[in-house]
């Protein structure tokens, strides 16, 4: 059975999704579906795919996208669709995306502005949610585009700050780790994510292939950034196999294929 | 939150997953029913498109890509709404080929075509297509295998084998042929009439670029700006992402991009290890799927990724494509003279298969794959051979290592190899199964005695039984 994660327990908390030489976007639609369901008020900058991928993907899970962007709920940045947006027409007003349209690479200020915007608590009187999440998918999208590591670094560094500790909120991040492949502005932003994350969750490739039974094997490292490393870090690791709705997860060398 | 939320309302329908019966939805994703498992139609309907069919696994419209046995790959065929990249052979003699059956299914579907290239004028490519291979006998039992994908592991693996031989039985009615996927004789040009009654649109860079658009500085190269303005331009103009209320379209688009990436582009990628715009590509992909994504088009990428220095380009041109396909020809290559491939030309990689709509993807158990350029058709074949298997490394680590030696004696085809695979291999199975247990012979006791055979037997008290014999243990 998969570790639970209480909310208790991660407020405020940065956690690092990252895959290597496998997808873990799993990991993305399961946070967006367990923060949803948790009532908490999610901007979700979602690069990699278009809407109607995650709310398919979420009604499997449980969630309906539509609804809670209806409900004010869910903040939805569609990239793909924005990039279009920005790419041929010219905007008034500065947009999330604005970076597309200049020669130079920039900032990501717009970005910010447009998650600050997004997650800051409305003076409704009750409070309708429990506290904002912020999810990213996937940071590495950004490099594609243009964006230096350190721009990328600076946002989640803005990001965090008003996030995680303004707003006691949490923050997911999708980086993709290019292993082999040396990725030099990639692996700057890893490590540098990594190293402000309290929890990282690291799905990777078996080392022996593709197997039909085994998809993948998923490393939880708990971390605890801010303080001296007097404590040793814990971590964990499990084999999942991803299935049409759920994602079961034994110990290693424990799935039901072998057994 | 509208002027938050801004992919809101836009083109308006984007976030229902389910087609309203009264507006055309402009999302390329789907579906055909309330849920992917049945084809009933419970739920409002998509009007079907000639040439297109739903996925199995999740209602995903589907074109062909001309091949009906990369088609199967693919499970099923190309989403709409997707990107196919294909990574060209080093002498680019097969990739072309992959394009133009591309481009042909598109014309006996009756589809719209956009063909864009640097090298060719698209009027020359579309001269150059192969012919379809039309029949008119009635239909046979292939066709139901085209629509059946729950045909199990053993039934694909044949399928690619031999099913191919087959040629479609169609009637001719509509376009040219309602059917889901055609062979193309390779050796033969499409028909003149056929060209002439497609709706299609060619962008030859050298007559583009010279026009004075006005463009804004921007870093794509203006090659890949202006051709993203001409694709917007005509998915708008003629109505493929449902924004235009003069034009109601009911097609598919189709969109060939040849040689991407190529320095006659104008991107320097395949020249420099580090240009000077290195994030000119995977914008413009970037953008193009983003476009894909809100139309009905499906696009085909050729990239001489051999080419590329840069090979952190590569990754992300490649995580940022839906589906890549690698081809890799032996022509040049030491495995041209190899007995064991003399019936191929090349070998065809499937690098990625999307997740669409799904936290799982049509991955083939089929790694090993192999193509053919017979006198008319090309076709895709799955090959066991060791040579491929000593590639992927799936022999254990000191056993590679030994491999790997010059002139080694555990080379391929040696007694002493064979030997340890088998005994390899028999363990392995051995281990895993634990319902029957070989008895393994003990050791070589020198004696020169009789061993038992190996065999299934079972074990009463978990310890080895055999024979008595001058070794046994005096009480």
């Amino acid at each position: 059975s998969r570790p639970s994660l209480s909310l208790t327990e991660i407020e405020g908390k940065l956690t690092l999704l990252c895959d290597a030489k496998t997808d873990g976007s799993f990991l993305v639609h399961h946070f967006l579906s367990f923060y949803l369901k948790a009532n908490c008020k999610v901007c979700f900058v979602a690069l990699f795919q278009s809407f109607s991928h995650y709310n398919i993907v979420g009604q499997k899970l449980g969630v309906n996208l539509t609804v809670a962007r209806e409900r004010g709920q869910l903040v939805f940045l569609e990239g793909l669709k924005s990039a279009v947006d920005v790419f041929f027409q010219t905007q008034e007003e500065p947009h999330p995306l604005q970076f597309l349209r200049e020669a130079n690479a920039g900032n990501l200020k717009p970005l910010f502005e447009f998650v600050r915007e997004a997650l800051k608590p409305v003076d409704s009187g009750e409070a309708r949610w429990t506290y904002p999440v912020l999810l990213v998918d996937d940071l590495s999208v950004l490099l594609s585009l243009g964006m230096g590591a350190v721009a990328v670094l600076d946002f989640i560094h803005y990001c965090r700050a008003t996030v995680c500790w303004e707003l006691k909120g949490n923050m997911v991040i999708l980086v993709h780790d290019s292993g082999d492949v040396e990725d030099e502005e990639n692996d700057i932003l890893l490590n540098g994510v990594s190293h402000q994350s309290h929890l990282i969750l690291r799905a990777e490739g078996l080392a022996t292939g593709f197997c039909r039974d085994v998809h993948g094997q998923l490393r939880i490292l708990w971390r605890r950034p801010s303080q001296p490393t007097a404590q040793r870090d814990q971590s964990l690791t499990y084999q999942y196999k991803i299935q049409d709705k759920s994602v079961s997860f034994f110990a290693k060398g424990m799935s039901p294929a072998v057994l | 939150m509208a002027a938050v939320a801004t992919c809101g309302s836009g083109a308006g329908t984007t976030g229902s997953a389910v087609a309203t019966a009264s507006k055309s939805n402009v999302t390329s994703f789907q579906r055909r029913g309330p849920r992917a498992s049945g084809t009933n139609d419970s739920g409002p309907r998509l009007v079907s498109i000639a040439g297109t069919r739903p996925s199995v696994r999740n209602g995903q419209l589907l074109v062909s890509t001309g091949l009906p046995a990369l088609d199967q790959l693919l499970g099923g065929g190309l989403a709409i709404g997707t990107v196919l990249l294909i990574e060209e052979d080093k002498y680019n003699i097969y990739s072309p080929l992959l394009f133009k059956c591309f481009l042909a299914e598109g014309i006996v579907n009756g589809h719209t075509l956009l063909v864009a290239s640097a090298t060719e004028d698209p009027a020359n490519i579309l001269q150059e297509l192969p012919a379809p291979l039309l029949d008119d006998n009635s239909k046979k039992e292939f066709d139901e295998d085209v629509y059946n994908h729950k045909t199990p592991e053993s039934n694909i693996k044949m399928k690619i084998a031999w099913r191919y031989q087959l040629l479609p039985k169609m009637e001719q009615i509509g376009p040219v042929s309602s059917r889901f996927g055609h062979y193309y004789d390779a050796s033969k040009r499409i028909p003149q009439e056929l060209i002439e009654a497609s709706n299609w649109h060619g962008f030859f860079l050298p007559e583009k670029i010279s026009s004075t658009l006005k463009v804004e500085p921007c870093s794509l190269t203006p090659g890949y700006i202006k051709l993203l303005q001409f694709i917007q331009n005509i998915i708008y103009e003629e109505g493929f992402d449902g924004s235009n209320p003069q034009k109601k379209q009911r097609n598919v688009l189709r969109i060939g991009i040849q040689n991407l990436g190529s320095p006659l582009w104008g991107d320097d990628i395949c020249c420099a290890e580090n240009g000077s715009n290195s994030h000119s590509l995977t914008k413009f992909l970037y953008v193009l799927r983003g476009l894909l994504r809100t139309s009905l088009s499906a696009c085909i990428i050729t990239m001489p990724t051999h080419l590329i220095q840069n090979k952190t380009i590569i990754a992300r041109v490649t995580n940022l494509s839906d589906t890549v396909i690698g081809l890799e020809s032996f022509i040049g290559s030491e495995r041209e003279t190899n007995p064991l491939y003399k019936d191929y030309h090349g070998l065809i990689h499937i690098r990625q298969i999307p997740r669409l709509n799904n936290l799982i993807c049509d991955e083939s158990d089929v790694k090993d794959l192999a193509f053919k350029l017979k006198r008319k058709l090309f076709t895709i074949e799955w090959v066991q051979d060791n040579y491929l298997r000593q590639e992927r490394n799936i022999y254990p680590p000191g056993f590679s290592y030994l491999l790997k030696q010059k002139d080694s004696a555990w080379g391929e085809g040696s007694l002493q190899h064979s030997t340890f695979l088998m005994s390899f291999l028999a363990k392995a199975t051995a281990f895993a199964s634990r319902l029957v247990r070989h008895s393994e012979p003990l050791k070589q006791t020198g004696s020169g005695r009789i061993h038992q055979a190996a065999g299934p037997r079972l074990w009463h008290d978990g310890r080895r039984q055999e024979a008595p014999g001058l070794l046994g243990i005096p009480p």
